[in-house]
């Protein structure tokens, strides 16, 4: 990334890092931190806030953190943001606040290091008091502890109401602990963020599948209100013939094991998994790069991604790509497999992939990649991680059997409120939007919890 | 956590255990199963339910790796970390007239529960139990007064026919007419009964134990190709119908992690000063 004015954050030498799950990115010193916050011009129409998905008031908390007011930089990020230390980290700045800043649209300016101060102050892990109002008699239950139901749940209880949480796992976190890899963004940070909200008097009741283990229809009977943030659960696949071979892994079940089961310090933790000499990871979100890079600490000696369209169109964030290609992961852009091949054992062994050209802008504004005629080519890989998306849950549609869906097999949701067909059940995150990002599950989660209490006090 | 509260062992290597847990005691039907997580090291570990009883829950294991090995070890009043269940969908009973139900080695287990329901709605029910030899038949007592009849086969002929449970469902296919078989046990077994199922044109349930990471059709590594079609047996199953099932994939698939498996057995081995070889 060229960065000319913005403070650089010191990172883990490449090929110190792909030996170990150390977090890459080491964050500021107090003097870099500063020397950052510096640069802020404080603008009064304040650009930057519209880009943050939850508004965080962030010349208000770059001015406490300049002025050396720690705590008072912590309160204002954490009134806004329930997880300003997981945010800094994973949001995709460049396309969010940091888009915005003032600084950044002037020719040959950098924006402010917004996400890197975010981090800095939250990493000061200055103990604030969490006000928690008294007790309104209220109780509304929260399924899945992922970003959208941690949020909903702490700005509840910030308000007094009695918040239960149902989550499928044994532990919080959502994608933030299954998916995300410790490198990126390390699990203790995500277990001190999900004790503040635990210390605000949220009750979770984990090892729970709504739907499942416990019907919906007894929680809506047992809470005033219920919402939904089951996120995009299923792994999609490409579905070409040899789908089924050994060692073709949704990025999913990879991602899983590594990180929710550790298996990355097998056999001390007892969850295997697979690693071969040459892996290929298909698709260009950050899914494929936290597989790719997973696979190279994890010991694959090649490890490429093969992506359908071109680099300009990758959807993963910025400086995970970049990380990715120090970390000598290599690119095929304009690449789709078409089949996987095997040897007598099922084991794969080769991928078949035809080359691809843009043609025109689809749906998503993005130029549509069409196959080029007799360029099929074999690629020998022994391992292959689909990583194309996910979808809905199959438990979802069974479980919830009389919530509305949209197309797209989502919930239906009202954006403003997320309120759905059902007066007192609200759904906000992946399971509504389809996979997007971390802040925007939060920023949907602050919105139903506005509504839900706006709801409360009318029922 | 979760209390255990009895530990036996019923044949060599395989465990009965009561653990328990209110809530699946409430819920569970036949033909589902709970993933229990012994402690913060542990595997998630599939396993079938095979009865429940006042706040409680009952599974038979068969140890065969590091996981099952450890779990064997438990004592009554040790704590289970995590328990999630029930789940899977049940099995589809109903009166169906007669049903011959077949269960082979540790696979006799899960088919308890779906036979006792299934003479429960009234159905003629014709058991099968098959082992490799006679010490390793489990619960056969307990079948009893849920069939109708009888067969028993041994790999080594030290118990009731020699041969596998196939030969006995040939002989009951002969006798009469069956509407429906159940089939769970290994793999191997399953593939041949749904292969003389399909020859005689009758539907056979089985119960797939695919190795299995979440359990709630997250990640797709219990996926199996069913009628052209890729099924995550967590959600859609455990149980399809066997003529449909592309077993030689699976069957393949079951291997897939054997060397780590091998690796983390060797050292639990090892750890323990090679007690439990
Ligand atoms: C590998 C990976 C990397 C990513 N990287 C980034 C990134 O760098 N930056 C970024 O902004 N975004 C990233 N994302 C996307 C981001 O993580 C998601 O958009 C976000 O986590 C969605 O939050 P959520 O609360 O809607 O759902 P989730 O985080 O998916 O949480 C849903 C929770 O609900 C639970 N649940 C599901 N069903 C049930 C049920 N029936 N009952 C009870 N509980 C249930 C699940 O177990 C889970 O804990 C990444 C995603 C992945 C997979
Ligand atoms: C839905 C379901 C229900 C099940 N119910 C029962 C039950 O009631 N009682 C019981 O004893 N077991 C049951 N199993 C199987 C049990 O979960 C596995 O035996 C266990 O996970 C193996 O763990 P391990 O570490 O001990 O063995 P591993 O070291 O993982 O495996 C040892 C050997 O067994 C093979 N193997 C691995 N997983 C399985 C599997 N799922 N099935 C068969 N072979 C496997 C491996 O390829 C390896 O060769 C069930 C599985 C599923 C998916
Ligand atoms: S939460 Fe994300 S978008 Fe909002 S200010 Fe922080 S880094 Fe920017
Ligand atoms: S737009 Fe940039 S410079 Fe202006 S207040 Fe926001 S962060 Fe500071
Ligand atoms: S075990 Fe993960 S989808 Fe079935």
């Amino acid at each position: 990334m060229p960065e000319k004015n913005k403070t650089k954050m010191r990172e883990l030498d490449p090929i110190e890092r792909i030996g170990c799950f150390e977090e890459v990115a080491l964050g500021y010193s107090r003097e870099e931190a500063l020397k950052e916050a510096a640069r802020c011009l404080q603008c009064k129409n304040q650009p930057c806030v519209d880009g943050c998905p939850v508004g965080i008031n962030i010349p208000g908390f770059i001015k406490a953190l300049r002025e050396e007011r720690y705590k008072d930089s912590t309160v204002i990020l954490k009134g806004d943001n329930n997880l300003p230390a997981v945010c800094g980290r994973v949001c995709p700045q460049e396309k969010q606040c940091e888009a915005r800043c003032i600084l950044g649209r002037v020719p040959g300016g950098d924006a402010v290091a917004i996400g890197r101060l975010e981090r800095y102050v939250a990493d000061l892990e200055i103990p604030i008091e969490s006000v928690v109002k008294p007790p309104v008699h209220k109780k509304v239950a929260v399924i899945g502890a992922g970003p959208a139901g941690l949020t909903v749940a702490a700005d509840l209880a910030k308000e007094g109401v009695s918040v239960t949480v149902f989550e499928a796992f044994h532990t919080a976190g959502g994608v933030l602990v299954y998916g995300i890899p410790e490198f990126r963004l390390p699990k203790e940070i995500v277990s001190n963020e999900v004790q503040f909200v635990k210390e605000m008097g949220v009750e979770f009741k984990f090892n729970e599948i709504v739907g499942r283990t416990v019907p919906f229809e007894e929680l809506l009977s047992d809470y005033d209100a219920v919402f939904i943030g089951i996120g995009a659960g299923a792994p999609r696949f490409m579905g070409i013939p040899g789908t089924n071979l050994n060692n073709i892994f949704s990025a999913s079940e990879f991602l899983t094991r590594v990180n929710l089961m550790k298996a990355y310090l097998f056999p001390k933790y007892d969850t295997p998994v697979k690693i071969k000499d040459r892996v290929a990871v298909i698709g260009a979100g950050n899914v494929t790069m936290d597989a790719a890079r997973t696979a190279k600490r994890l010991g694959a000696k090649d490890v490429h991604i093969v992506y359908r369209r071109s680099e300009e169109e990758m959807p993963a964030r910025l400086e995970e790509y970049h990380h990715a290609m120090e970390e000598g992961i290599k690119l095929h852009c304009l690449t789709l497999p078409v089949e996987y091949l095997g040897d007598s054992n099922n084991n794969v062994i080769a991928m078949k992939c035809v080359k691809m050209i843009l043609g025109e802008p689809d749906s998503s504004g993005r130029r549509r990649p069409v196959q080029l005629e007799n360029s099929e080519f074999t690629m020998e890989v022994d391992m292959v991680i689909e990583a194309i998306g996910q979808t809905p849950n199959a438990v979802l549609k069974a479980g919830f059997p009389s919530v509305q869906l949209n197309k797209w097999g989502s919930i239906q949701a009202d954006e403003e409120t997320g309120r759905t067909n059902f007066p007192n059940v609200f759904a906000g995150g992946d399971i509504v939007t389809g996979a997007a990002t971390v802040i925007e599950a939060m920023g949907a989660g602050k919105r139903s919890a506005k509504a839900i209490l706006e709801y409360l006090a009318g029922a | 956590m979760y209390k255990v509260i009895s530990t036996e062992a019923i044949a060599p290597d395989t465990f009965d255990i009561w653990l328990e847990h209110p809530d699946i005691d409430k819920r569970a039907k036949p033909g589902q199963f709970l993933i229990l997580r012994l402690d913060e090291f542990s595997e998630r570990i599939p396993l079938t339910i095979v009865s429940t009883a006042e706040g409680r829950v009952r599974v038979i294991i068969k140890a065969i790796g590091k996981s099952t090995y450890k779990l064997c070890a438990v004592k009554p009043g040790d704590t289970i970390a995590d328990i999630v269940g029930p789940l899977g969908n049940p099995s589809e009973i109903d009166r169906f007239g007669t049903v011959c139900v077949i269960g082979g080695g540790v696979g006799i287990a899960p088919l308890f529960p779906i036979a006792r329901a299934l003479k429960e709605a009234g159905n003629r029910v014709v058991g099968i139990l098959g082992a490799a030899k006679k010490e390793l038949l489990i619960m056969k007592d307990e079948f009893l007064p849920y069939l109708d009849e009888l067969y028993i086969t041994t790999d080594d002929g030290s118990e009731g026919i020699k041969g596998n449970v196939t030969v006995a469902l040939q002989e009951v296919l002969k006798k009469e007419k069956v509407e429906f078989i159940w089939a769970i046990g290994p793999m191997v077994m399953m593939k041949f009964v749904s292969l003389m199922a399909a020859e005689n044109d009758i539907l056979c349930w089985v119960s797939l134990n695919p190795i299995m990471v979440d359990g709630t059709g997250m990640c797709g590594a219990c996926r199996a190709e069913v009628g052209e079609e890729v099924k995550f047996a967590c959600v859609h199953g455990p149980e399809f119908d066997g003529r449909k099932v592309k077993w030689d994939e699976l069957i393949k698939r079951q291997y897939q992690y054997r060397e780590e498996e091998k690796q983390a057995m060797e050292d639990y081995v090892k750890e323990m000063g090679g007690k439990n070889a």
